[in-house]
């Protein structure tokens, strides 16, 4: 296509633009006027867009345009509407109390729909995004619960952590029996295999119950209650039902005994205000294991 | 017998022609004939659809709109006069859907463009300003006289093109007007926006209905359907020889001579055609084309030419029909001396009406046999399933309770499987064991958090299916769902 000037097609009697491809020639067809005028319109219309609204990149800002107008101010303005919306239903949620919310249906629908998205946003990394849990982190979907289960008792619990190092904050904590030298390593699966049988599992061939039950007694009713019913003060968890947050085969109970356990549960005051709290644990309370 | 005419010496050499040409203005000339009154009579009724349904009542008791059509998008409902649909129900959307456009392929069928003639808002609105625009200043020649006269202009010109752009821009804005009362309760809505109280967004749409009913239907005219509709080449594809189309029976019309001329020479004996060269069809056609070209994609099939070409048949004294309804089969049968057949049920017919009668039955026995109960289970995805402390195993279901009744209700939920299943709500505190109840306030939806609970001893296989019973406590309609209870 190095032959640039036009002629006349033979065949349409048209004018070329005198383009030529292996014998082949483009017609002179120019596009409508009024598209040509739009399409010149669009590159004004860009240009102007450009020095209106905030477009080039700068090294470390971009320019701001002509009325500072900026996508993500008006996020912000939206949001702070959306948070003047909804602040009155909060208010209200706020005075209302735990057991008004349980109540009154709407309160209590609009406490799990606000509890929801906060609990997928703060406890979610822990507990799973519908609270399912995971190993060393409660399922708050059943009905097993270390620092008890009542709604009053949830709230107690995201407010304050456990050993979270708030004031407040629940303490307690499983001792490291082994690693502090308090039983020896026979004592520790003999206890282990002692804690399986109050829950109805199997225990190891030749396992001495007797000197279970008494090693348990020294050692571990303290905080774990008379027939290892759990303690909800201390945190300390029921050994006889079927959920195990640790894990119940030998090695995991051998583990806990001998290194002990102490998991946080960060306190969630100060960082959520109050109205949030209690949609948070109403939300929990009504996942299925409330009390 | 006529001579053999061939076809394609009759197609204009503008085939070869831009893909786009500026648009040369058509001036239609009034005419008067079957088709023109079956045009006026479709229009009628079209617009006076169109104008005056969303005034029309339809009692559906206290609380529940009393308008026969209502598209209610705030309560996300559609009102058709005993119909009432509910957004999961957008189904029946796409059935009208299908009904509608095999209706549109049965039609070509039959008979070409009637649609495009006859029915279509395109047509139906520019023909209404025709009407205007002729009442105004008068017919094609005058018209055109009046565009062409380099006079400067004079205050009765400018006068009269005032008046035509305040009737269209009325007719237009009266368009636009309706169109929002389909979305709000018409005489309220009316009040409000007289008294300037009405929402922002229905003075937007009058004004973008106003703008585009304006320019498609005062300038664009036969730009949009030559253009912009893709149906003219939808349609080209799917006709066939047996479609009815409005055809110039060149058979019969060539060789063109004058009136004066043919009957000279039919005196002599000799053969002439009956086209009198008077451009008539030409003049009524509001696409500006020349039927006597054969087929065209420019062609709305209106049938105006007919009338014209009829009217000038009747004068000149010869058989109407010279431009008429008709098919190539025909023609080149007459050419060969046969009858002229035609053939409505067809393949093609026969499958369309099919389709139609099986959508549309279908939709009609949903419709009469919906419910107005319903429920929609959701298995909780994030802990599937729990262990409780006694070894029980439990599911948990969001379910969403829909009453579509002019009532309240008190409904029962149960949820049956293989194993002893037991059920509880979330903050309802059953007074039966096992069958909560629950109630659901008249045309909405209850959302629901349901727990399933396996006895530890049942010892429930991975997975087994559940079905959810959903009783009206006070008319026994039930409501059922399935889903899966799963052992972790
Ligand atoms: S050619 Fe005849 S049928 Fe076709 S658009 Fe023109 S007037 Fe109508
Ligand atoms: S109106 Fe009829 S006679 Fe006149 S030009 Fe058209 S086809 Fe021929």
């Amino acid at each position: 296509m190095t032959d640039h000037h036009s002629d006349i097609d033979s065949v349409t009697g048209k004018s070329t633009t005198g383009h030529e491809w292996d014998g082949i020639k483009e017609l002179n067809t120019p596009l409508p006027r009024w598209w040509v005028i739009s399409f010149y319109l669009t590159i004004v219309w860009a240009i102007g867009y450009w020095i209106v609204y905030p477009a080039w990149p700068l090294i470390s800002s971009n320019t701001t345009g002509l009325f500072g107008y900026s996508s993500r101010a008006d996020v912000a303005v939206e949001l702070a509407n959306l948070e003047k919306i909804r602040g009155d239903k909060m208010a209200v949620l706020g005075a209302a109390s735990l057991a008004d919310i349980e109540k009154d249906p709407a309160l209590l629908a609009l406490a799990r729909a606000k509890g929801k998205t906060v609990f997928g946003d703060n406890c979610a990394p822990c507990h799973g995004s519908g609270g399912a849990g995971a190993k060393g982190f409660p399922n708050l979907n059943d009905d097993d619960w270390l620092w008890g289960g009542t709604l009053d008792q949830i709230m107690q619990t995201i407010q304050f952590g456990a050993r979270s190092g708030h004031a407040k904050a629940h303490e307690g904590q499983m001792l490291a029996f082994g690693k502090d030298g308090v039983l020896k390593g026979d004592e520790i699966v003999t206890v282990a295999n002692y804690v399986r049988s109050l829950s109805g599992l199997s225990t190891r061939k030749g396992f001495d119950a007797a000197k279970g039950e008494k090693i348990f007694a020294e050692n571990c009713v303290a905080c774990h209650g008379d027939g290892g019913k759990g303690n909800p003060e201390m945190g300390a968890p029921n050994l006889t039902d079927k959920i195990w947050l640790y894990g119940s085969d030998e090695a995991s109970l051998i583990e806990t005994i001998s290194l002990g356990r102490a998991g946080v549960m960060p306190a969630w005051e100060g960082r959520l205000d109050p109205a949030t709290i209690k949609a948070m644990a109403v939300y929990v309370h009504s996942l299925g294991g409330g009390k | 017998m006529n001579k053999t005419v061939n076809p394609n010496e009759l197609t204009s050499d503008d085939d070869n022609g831009p893909l786009y040409v500026a648009q040369k203005k058509v001036y239609p000339q009034s005419i008067s004939g079957t088709f023109r009154r079956i045009k006026w009579g479709l229009m009628a009724f079209c617009l006076g659809v169109y104008y005056f349904l969303p005034f029309v009542r339809w009692n559906r008791g206290l609380g529940a709109p009393s308008q026969a059509v209502l598209i209610d998008l705030p309560n996300s409902r559609f009102y058709f006069f005993f119909i009432e649909l509910w957004p999961q129900e957008v189904y029946y959307f796409t059935g009208l859907l299908i009904v509608a456009a095999v209706a549109l392929f049965l039609m070509n069928s039959i008979g070409g463009r009637i649609w495009c003639g006859y029915l279509c808002p395109q047509t139906v609105w520019t023909d209404l300003f025709y009407a205007v625009e002729r009442l105004v200043e008068g017919d094609r020649r005058e018209r055109m006289r009046k565009d062409k006269s380099s006079d400067p202009m004079k205050l009765e010109r400018i006068s009269e093109i005032v008046l035509k752009h305040s009737i269209w821009l009325l007719i237009a804005w009266w368009t636009g007007g309706a169109w929002v009362l389909y979305f709000n309760d018409a005489p309220t809505l009316v009040k409000e926006l007289v008294t300037f109280q009405a929402p922002m967004i229905a003075y937007i749409w009058i004004a973008i209905l106003t703008a585009t009913t304006y320019l498609l239907a005062g300038f664009m005219r036969e730009q949009v359907c030559t253009y912009m509709c893709p149906w003219p080449r939808i349609q080209a594809a799917l006709t066939d020889e047996w479609a009815l189309n409005v055809t110039y029976r060149y058979d019969r019309g060539e060789k063109r001579t004058s009136v004066k001329k043919a009957a000279e020479l039919r005196a002599l004996g000799e053969q002439v055609g009956d086209c009198v060269d008077c451009y008539q069809c030409v003049a009524v056609c509001p696409t500006g084309i020349d039927i006597r070209n054969g087929p065209q994609l420019e062609c709305i099939q209106c049938g105006l030419c007919i009338d014209a070409c009829d009217n000038v048949m009747t004068k000149i004294g010869r058989p109407k029909r010279l431009i008429g309804y008709d098919n190539d089969i025909n023609i080149q049968r007459r050419q060969e001396g046969k009858a002229p057949v035609y053939r409505i049920v067809r393949a093609r017919t026969v499958a369309y009406s099919a389709i139609i009668a099986a959508v549309g039955g279908i939709m009609i026995y949903t419709l009469a046999t919906r419910s107005l109960l319903d429920v929609n289970v959701l298995h909780d995805r994030n802990p599937v399933a729990v262990r409780l402390s006694d070894g029980s195993i439990r599911n948990a279901y969001t379910v969403r309770l829909l009453n579509k009744s002019g009532y309240d209700r008190v409904v029962a939920i149960d949820a049956n499987g293989p194993a002893n299943l037991t059920t509880h709500v979330v903050g309802i505190d059953s007074v039966t064991p096992d069958r909560p109840m629950i109630v659901i306030p008249r045309d909405s939806t209850s959302e629901l958090r349901l727990l399933v609970t396996a006895p530890a001893e049942s010892n429930p296989e991975k997975s087994i299916p559940v079905r959810f019973h959903v009783t009206d406590i006070g008319l026994g309609e039930v409501a059922t769902a399935t889903d899966n209870f799963v052992a972790p």
